[in-house]
């Protein structure tokens, strides 16, 4: 079956080539010794602490920061929510569409969705800054944090929430002390999601950003107009190890999850 | 040894623990439950029988507080416990998949209900161990549920579900994951548990054994309704229509027309070139009234010769005969093609049997052997 063959070493070479050299490139020029972004003088880190240096790009960082982390935990919140009520709400009317609705954002053109939100904060007259990005980061990385939490629901013993009950917990005391803890691995895998794809993004962000709040991307995109410069080269080196780390910790969590309940279940099952 | 017979359900004076009063549920169109009333007593262990979808389950969710009736009245200890959610509750329930906290050890599992009351430290520390050494679970108290095997994990469940002292304790087909030989088991050690805590339990299971071995009354159901309400015995011995005799155990059902002889004797034309067979009945039937008879297929004897004198006597081929050991089984046609099962006991070795396939054999039994059903 799995026998090696030239064919299929070509295939998988070229493959990961137009996924990874342009990367590579860019790693690996952030590490230049010159100012001349395509001539290889020698390595150095100097870009790296050109780029401390650099009030504004530090003030981006601190923006995309914050914004990261309330955008996500906001979108953890309402996402985790939003899939507790339709996983465990049982039939009501309208619920394929209120499902629908939810998921309806993910394949949504980032520009529409950037549009829309940007038409929204001018009719209601909020002013555009940091607390506008935050909205639109929750407002589509919590259709994420949803699909993975509803996910991990699905499966859920909803008898574990009755036996809660059923011992003496109000209904809001057996989500905390039962449904939660349960569940965490996949709130928390969520957060990372929402937490990455807030730093990612670029277009939302450009929409609806004021001049107070540049973040790291809008930065980066504005900066490479004017020439790419290596201080660019280290900060997207930094970028690409901050979120390579969060989606590996996320699929970790998640992978070791789903080991841990097939072998209770497979556990289960040899006891009977 | 006290020799009153606990009979609570035979004393009027008695006030019921539980009382469901004509109560009705419906899921969308469908009932569930069909306006049906119910008393149970302090101290019973109470078994809701009959097969998936009669509405047992519901029975016991509108009992733990997870189901609300659509009409009616459920009282506990006179109360009426309708608007009183699950949580506020004497009742605790052990559910069917246990429902044990993953994330949590054995001991907290069994501490949570007590946590939640917030009793102090020490009272519920001994309260735990009492119940982890009532359910022979000292070894494993620091284990997580994932790690022992289903036998124990039914005891946690159990442990979990007695350690608030509930007024009532529900179960929900405790034993339905269990092996047959640790089933039998645990049966036993169930009602060992229930003596010694003098809880009233309420069980609710489709395993007939299950429910004539644990419980002091069975209430047999079917489509949302009650059959038939009594002790095991009488269940077994005294069944009110075809569908409970049926559902209790082996038998045979014999139609006929009855037609009165004495007081109490029927006789019974039941086919065409047989004679009629003889039974008796306390409940009046008509001349000519389509009646059902049903013998257990222990109290049919089977013989290779004619018997001298037996109230019923029929002849027939044996065309099967199911070996359990102990016991056997042997499935006889008669000549209109009817089948009778007769059961004895293997008390003599195998080889010494009188007769095997395709023998002629004579069955018999008497006229009280039988139960006369109008239905």
């Amino acid at each position: 079956m799995n026998r090696f063959s030239w064919f299929n070493a070509v295939s998988l070479t070229f493959g990961f080539a137009f996924l990874y050299i342009p990367m590579i490139i860019l790693v690996t020029y952030s590490f230049n010794e010159s100012k001349l972004v395509t001539v290889w003088a020698g390595f150095s880190t100097k870009w790296y602490g050109e780029l401390f240096r650099d009030q504004a790009f530090l003030d981006a960082a601190w923006v995309t920061l914050r914004v990261a982390v309330f955008s996500s935990t906001l979108a953890t919140i309402l996402g985790t929510m939003a899939a507790y009520v339709l996983i465990r709400a049982g039939r009501f009317t309208g619920r394929t569409l209120f499902s629908g609705m939810i998921y309806a954002p993910l394949v949504m053109p980032d520009v529409i969705t950037g549009l829309a939100l940007l038409l929204l904060f001018i009719g209601v007259g909020l002013d555009r800054g940091v607390l506008t990005v935050v909205l639109a980061h929750t407002t589509f990385a919590m259709c994420y944090v949803s699909v993975v939490v509803s996910s991990r629901l699905a499966t859920f013993d909803q008898s574990l929430e009755e036996a809660a009950l059923d011992l003496g917990c109000s209904p809001a005391q057996a989500f905390r002390l039962v449904t939660l803890p349960i569940i965490a691995p996949a709130v928390i895998s969520g957060w990372l999601l929402a937490f990455t794809l807030s730093l990612d993004d670029l277009v939302i962000a450009s929409f609806t950003t004021g001049p107070s709040a540049t973040t790291l991307p809008i930065k980066i995109f504005s900066a490479v107009r004017l020439g790419v410069s290596p201080e660019i080269n280290a900060l997207s080196t930094i970028m690409i190890g901050i979120v390579t780390a969060g989606v590996i910790t996320a699929s970790v969590i998640s992978k070791r999850n789903m080991v841990r309940q097939r072998r209770e279940e497979q556990a289960a099952a040899r006891a009977q | 040894m006290n020799s009153t017979v606990f009979a609570p359900w035979e004393d009027p004076e008695k006030k019921p623990l539980i009382r469901f009063q004509n109560v009705t549920k419906k899921f969308g169109t469908f009932t569930a439950i069909d306006n049906l009333s119910l008393d149970i007593y302090e101290r019973e262990f109470f078994a809701l029988l009959g097969p998936s979808g009669c509405g047992k389950t519901t029975m016991m969710r509108m009992l733990a507080g997870f189901e609300t009736p659509t009409s009616g009245r459920i009282e506990l200890a006179g109360k009426n416990i309708i608007p009183v959610p699950p949580n506020k509750r004497a009742t605790n329930m052990m559910f069917q998949s246990y429902a044990l906290f993953p994330h949590l050890t054995v001991w907290d599992n069994i501490a949570f209900g007590l946590r939640r009351e917030g009793m102090e430290k020490d009272k519920m520390n001994a309260r735990v161990e009492e119940m982890l050494r009532l359910t022979r679970l000292e070894r494993f108290a620091k284990r997580k549920p994932h790690q022992i095997s289903g036998g124990q994990r039914q005891r946690v469940a159990l442990a979990r579900s007695l350690a608030k002292a509930p007024t009532l304790l529900l179960l929900d087909e405790p034993l339905g994951a269990l092996d047959a030989k640790l089933r039998q088991d645990t049966q036993f050690e169930l009602m060992d548990i229930q003596e010694k805590t003098g809880t009233t339990f309420v069980i609710v299971t489709h395993d007939q054994e299950e429910a004539m071995t644990v419980a002091s009354r069975i209430a047999v159901m079917d489509e949302g309704q009650l059959i038939q309400v009594a002790t095991p015995d009488r269940i077994y011995e005294t069944p009110v229509s075809v569908y409970v005799a049926d559902f209790i155990g082996d038998v045979n059902i014999i139609e006929g027309k009855t037609t009165l002889i004495e007081d109490g004797q029927y006789q019974i034309d039941w086919a065409e070139g047989q004679m009629p067979l003889h039974a008796a009945s306390s409940q009046p039937f008509d001349k000519g009234q389509t009646c059902f008879v049903a013998i257990r297929p222990e109290k049919v004897a089977i013989s290779a010769e004619k018997p001298q004198a037996a109230d019923n006597i029929v002849q027939g081929k044996v065309l099967d005969i199911a070996y359990l050991g102990n016991l056997s089984t042997y499935h006889v046609e008669l000549a209109d093609g009817t089948i009778i099962k007769s059961q004895t006991a293997n008390t003599r070795r195998i080889a010494r049997r009188s007769f095997t396939w395709g023998d002629t054999v004579w069955l018999s039994w008497t006229a009280t052997a039988g139960v006369m059903l109008a239905r």
